[in-house]
């Protein structure tokens, strides 16, 4: 008799001290990435310091939840946990805050016809395991 | 800058494939070994090694080897050609006299392979692993629809990629793909990654290679003194370790700094050039490459690739082995893009190009993580 392996389930992330204000906001429904208040710049991912001009002066922003499709793949190779879902798109979404950040895309086609790159996009959020994922679909008209 | 002249004296390849009788281990002996007698050394010349992914210890007591200088810098497929380099400055610095670079990967059979552990606590297990970017085909492939945009190549530039290969690798025994393809047989076989076409994605192997480095004048008196190889100079890079976040995701930051200290150590010019290897663990890495090394503009590595130029034949004999896409590919790479120089050097490849002085060769690491250059010469420098 044959006893199959457990199927893998999805990765999960776990936060660490510096990344788990991001994942609380992730949690409360909101996208927050750090700003420098020195030099002004948003970025990804969580640091202790700004890695533009290594200030340490650091805030946490609500972001607008909103970026375009700054590039993606079609993956027909499913990672693990992901068995059902190929092919799926993952999507390197541009934040209009400026930063960039790897998602999936959801309610939209895994089809080339669909996805225009630079197309407006938003955050949606799916629960993983015990965290809130950000994902991005494709944003309602202003 | 202390200016030894550093020298390959010994060089030589394993069976390659699936070899599921060798260990990771034993084919990193078995590499050494050969490399050895190639140079027509033992193991009780050298006093230097160099191993990626396992420590160079471990490797070293295998074979029976106390070294007096190690180096086990892990950083993907180009670690080897960080590891030429490391050598020649250790060699230089008097710490060593006789480095063995080693690799030997068990890629495809997974035989006494260790697991690659990936924290879901790392950053790349927070950010990138949850959105089910997992493997090399579905994150080194990421930037690829944006460069395409931006550049104005086309999709079917980059199948050209593999089809230009494909008429090195053509009829070559030990290349894993070795036919003749076409654009149409590249964009017919299964998607991986869209745009990748398993035709566009690197071979999954078993296999090694090693390196002997010593300085010029000790490779003058051993056994491949009618053939050398030089070290004209090198470079080492980095850009994000994720590939979501690299700087410019239609340039390798990592290319271009990693070849100007190249070029400028050894003082060529493109034109200079008669040979070039860049590591294509998929079939956009040639584009990135001819580009970020100035071989030609901003989104002309397509059409230049297009036009031939890089066939046998051509003015810029490039991936001359067929590359990790077609001839092998272990799951690091460098070393074999690195022989496949040597072999050109010494006049002895499958595909010999007339005239090779000096090649140049192009290594990445993670997904454009990292990244080293090599500027080797059968000349004197």
């Amino acid at each position: 008799m044959s006893t199959k392996p457990a199927p893998a389930a999805k990765a999960v992330p776990v936060p660490t001290p510096v990344t788990k204000p991001y994942w609380e906001a992730t949690q409360a429904g909101e996208l927050r990435i750090p700003r420098c208040t020195d030099c002004g710049n948003h970025f990804m991912y969580p640091r202790p310091r700004c890695p533009h001009c290594g200030s340490a002066n650091l805030t946490w922003v609500k972001t607008a939840g909103r970026g375009t499709l700054y590039s993606y793949v079609i993956n027909h190779m499913a990672a693990p946990g992901w068995e059902g879902e190929v092919p799926y798109v993952i999507a390197v979404v541009k934040l209009n805050e400026g930063p960039r950040m790897l998602s999936n895309l959801v309610g939209i086609p895994a089809d080339p016809a669909a996805l225009t790159l630079d197309m407006p996009l938003e955050v949606v959020f799916e629960p993983r395991g015990n965290v809130m994922l950000p994902l991005f679909k494709p944003a309602a008209a202003a | 800058m202390n200016r030894m002249k550093i020298a390959i004296a010994g060089a030589a390849e394993t069976d390659l494939g699936a070899l599921p009788h060798l260990s990771e281990l034993d084919l990193r002996a078995d590499a050494a070994y050969r490399a050895l007698a190639d140079a027509g050394l033992t193991i009780a010349d050298v006093d230097g090694i160099t191993s990626a992914t396992e420590s160079p210890i471990d490797v070293a007591h295998y074979l029976g080897v106390t070294p007096s200088w190690y180096d086990g810098t892990s950083v993907g497929g180009c670690s080897f050609l960080v590891h030429v380099r490391h050598a020649a400055a250790a060699i230089r610095a008097g710490l060593c006299t006789t480095v063995l670079v080693l690799h030997g990967e068990s890629g495809r059979s997974q035989v006494g392979r260790p697991p690659r552990v990936r924290p879901a606590s790392s950053m790349l297990g927070q950010f990138e692993l949850p959105y089910g970017a997992f493997a090399p085909p579905n994150m080194f492939t990421l930037p690829v629809m944006r460069y395409l945009k931006d550049t104005g190549t086309t999709h079917e530039q980059l199948a050209e990629v593999v089809v230009a290969q494909s008429h090195w690798a053509a009829g070559n025994p030990r290349a894993s793909r070795n036919k003749l393809l076409t654009v149409q047989d590249v964009m017919a076989s299964p998607l991986i990654a869209y745009p990748f076409h398993k035709l566009e994605c690197c071979v999954v192997t078993d296999g090694g290679g090693a390196l002997v480095i010593t300085s010029a004048d000790r490779a003058r008196n051993l056994r491949n003194a009618n053939r050398p190889v030089y070290l004209l100079g090198s470079g080492e890079a980095c850009d994000s370790p994720m590939v979501s976040l690299m700087d410019d995701m239609t340039s390798s930051k990592g290319f271009k700094r990693a070849s100007k200290q190249a070029f400028e150590e050894s003082g060529i010019k493109h034109a200079d050039v008669d040979h070039l290897m860049i590591y294509d663990a998929f079939a956009h890495l040639p584009l990135y490459g001819l580009e970020d090394l100035g071989f030609v503009g901003r989104g002309e590595a397509g059409a230049f690739i297009q036009a031939g130029h890089t066939r046998p034949g051509g003015k810029l004999p490039l991936n001359t082995n067929g590359g990790g896409i077609l001839y092998t590919h272990t799951g690091m790479y460098g070393m074999f893009a690195i022989l496949e120089a040597v072999r050109q050097l010494r006049g002895e490849a499958y595909k010999q190009v007339d005239g090779v002085k000096t090649s140049v060769v192009q290594g990445v690491g993670g997904m454009f993580t990292a990244a080293a250059t090599l500027v080797l010469s059968n000349q004197e420098p």
